[in-house]
């Protein structure tokens, strides 16, 4: 994440994608954070005589079917929607990263059966692991965590594996060898360390992704269960009363549209900035 | 090519029994018992142990695992014991409403995608450029299901052109069948049309930079004759992959659209089989999910090495 010098980091924050994304990621993940400690109104109280007002003074997005204030439920939503989609990334990651590492640097079969493993898991999408673990586990956020974040491993895997790949015919690889330094030092040493701007970008990316499929899974039951929430969960909600009030839907999705677009302006503005050559690996996504 | 495809499938069988192997594992661990499930809770023990028997049940993992692989090779998936049909009819049922759709959603994305991409990298750097990039920024960000619930407001409930949600047989009215498609296509096509244009203007204009377009050029095309004739086969190379890619997400992307237009397609199949522990359903609905994923790869990677025969040579990654 430091192996850019100083003068570029003030480039980087000048570039206006990155930097709209990035403010607009913060200020969502802010929100939710605020959510822990207050919100307008508690979630969990539902009073059925105060059912989809309008907005006002009092409730600034309205209320839901259930009389409960939307801005609280957007604020706890977000923060749902926000750690189910880093925790997958951090299973990804954590899992991912590893395995590309140890892909790269050990060759051989090894190398042949990471990939397979990845080729395999690679043709999991999300929904069909989410809905083995329902049918064993029964539906919980856990759930859609686990199931995104099995996705996200073969994408960090082979981000991981690129990176150090590209890394391994370097002469300061070649001098750590030489000085006798196992793979898997010279992988956290000299390798990691340089490959981490690359895995910051997919993750970035890959939290886009996690927001949208979290988003999916719970729509269709799969994910956040009540009294909990998340914006996918609201728009479930939202779906038997859209025709009365439509404000349901669209504020719930137009949230997600939000994050989503504020984390990908993100993700790619950062990669631009650190590699203009990796723009075109930009666009294979889909994660439910 | 023939090698290579036969590698290929090899792969392909294999990925699928493990995929098999570990769908049953995962499923078979769970406590509950189809047979008490049947004959419901004041069921004697002798009758449950005589159905276990009747059923197979009671045979050992390993051979009702080969028993449910040698059975789907002859289109045998077991009985639903929910539903008391044959899981085979009730997945080949609801495939008239799946296959169809995603087929129409890819249809629409790469008829959409495609040439928004070839546009936006024609007219590079302009006005519609600029604006082409902004609208696909969005439609990657739409979840489908969202803007699903959204065109049925506007078509259905709002303008009254086409039905809100449910389906007609194709058998009863093909027309009907079909409208009932039109809006749940449209909101599957959306996002993947916006990454294809996002991956096609790319790869365009990865291409137009190459020195074959400059040589075109030398020979006296204009660029966007040189861009057609020889930039846009060999930038349809990664669009490709991700074509291929997204027909697999494709395929899970309407088990959840179909909840928002009440289709009786795969997924509601699968939704119903889960709440009600149809564990040989869900079963057998996964691997079909699982098999069309990869099966959609397997087709890819063929293509993908008919259209660039540098990749037959090569020893598969």
């Amino acid at each position: 994440m430091t192996d850019l010098p100083a003068p570029e980091k003030r480039v980087w924050l000048r570039h206006p994608s990155l930097r709209i994304g990035a403010v607009a990621s913060l200020v969502f993940l802010l929100v939710g954070f605020v959510s822990i400690a207050w919100v307008p109104y508690p979630i969990e109280v539902i009073n059925v005589g105060a059912a989809m007002q309008d907005p006002s003074p009092a409730h600034w997005l309205g209320t839901d079917h259930l009389g409960r204030d939307m801005l609280s439920m957007i604020m706890k939503g977000t923060l749902t929607s926000f750690v189910v989609a880093a925790i997958a990334v951090a299973i990804g990651a954590l899992i991912g990263v590893p395995l590309g590492l140890a892909a790269a640097a050990w060759g051989g079969p090894a190398e042949w059966f990471i990939l397979r493993v990845n080729d395999f898991l690679f043709a999991f999408p999300a929904l069909i692991i989410a809905i083995l673990i329902t049918t064993i586990f029964g539906p919980s956020a856990i759930n859609a965590m686990i199931a995104v974040g099995i996705f996200n491993i073969p994408v960090f895997a082979r981000v991981a594996r690129g990176g150090a790949l590209s890394l391994k015919t370097l002469d300061y690889v070649g001098a750590a060898r030489l000085a006798g330094m196992g793979p898997i030092e010279i992988a956290r040493r000299h390798i990691l360390p340089n490959i981490a701007s690359l895995i910051i970008v997919q993750a970035t990316i890959q939290l886009a992704l996690g927001i949208l499929a979290e988003a999916s899974l719970s729509y269709v039951g799969l994910g956040t269960q009540p009294p909990a929430t998340s914006l996918g969960l609201m728009l479930k909600d939202a779906q038997t009363y859209a025709l009365l009030k439509p404000s349901l839907a669209l504020i719930p999705g137009i949230t997600i549209i939000l994050i989503v677009v504020a984390l990908n302006l993100a993700g790619d503005g950062l990669r631009d900035q650190l590699d203009p050559k990796l723009r075109r690996l930009g666009g294979a996504r889909g994660a439910a | 090519m023939i090698r290579f495809a036969l590698t290929k499938f090899l792969g392909l069988a294999a990925t699928l029994l493990v995929a098999a192997a570990i769908t049953f594992a995962a499923l078979d661990i769970l406590p509950g018992d189809p047979a008490r499930f049947i004959l419901g809770i004041n069921a004697t023990p002798d009758a449950v142990a005589a159905l276990r028997e009747q059923l197979g049940l009671d045979a050992p993992a390993l051979q009702r695992f080969f028993g449910w692989i040698g059975g789907m090779f002859v289109g045998d998936f077991g009985l639903s014991y929910t539903q008391g049909q044959p899981v085979g009819q009730l997945i080949a049922g609801r495939l008239g409403v799946t296959i169809p759709l995603t087929v129409i959603a890819m249809i629409l994305s790469a008829g959409i995608g495609l040439p928004i991409g070839i546009l936006a990298a024609r007219r590079r750097g302009s006005f519609a450029d600029a604006g082409l990039m902004v609208l696909a920024q969005l439609g990657v960000a739409i979840p489908n299901f969202w803007f699903g619930m959204l065109l049925v407001l506007l078509f259905s409930v709002t303008l009254r052109w086409l039905p809100p949600g449910g389906f007609v047989p194709w058998g009863e009215n093909p027309f009907a069948a079909f409208a009932s498609l039109i809006l749940p296509s449209i909101a599957l096509a959306l996002p993947q049309a916006a990454i294809l244009a996002r991956v096609m203007r790319t790869a365009l204009v990865d291409v137009q930079g190459s020195d074959y377009i400059r040589t075109a050029r030398a020979k006296g095309l204009t660029l966007s004759e040189a861009v057609w004739k020889h930039g846009v086969r060999n930038a349809m190379l990664p669009v490709l992959t991700i074509l291929g890619l997204q027909f697999a997400y494709l395929v899970a992307g309407t088990v959840i659209v179909e909840n928002v237009f009440y289709l009786p397609g795969l997924g509601r199949l699968i939704f119903d089989a889960i709440s009600a522990r149809d564990l040989i359903l869900v079963r057998s609905s996964v691997i079909i999910l699982v098999l069309a994923v990869i099966g959609t790869m397997f087709l890819t990677d063929l293509a993908y090495a008919w259209v660039d025969p540098r990749l037959r040579s090569r020893k598969a990654e």
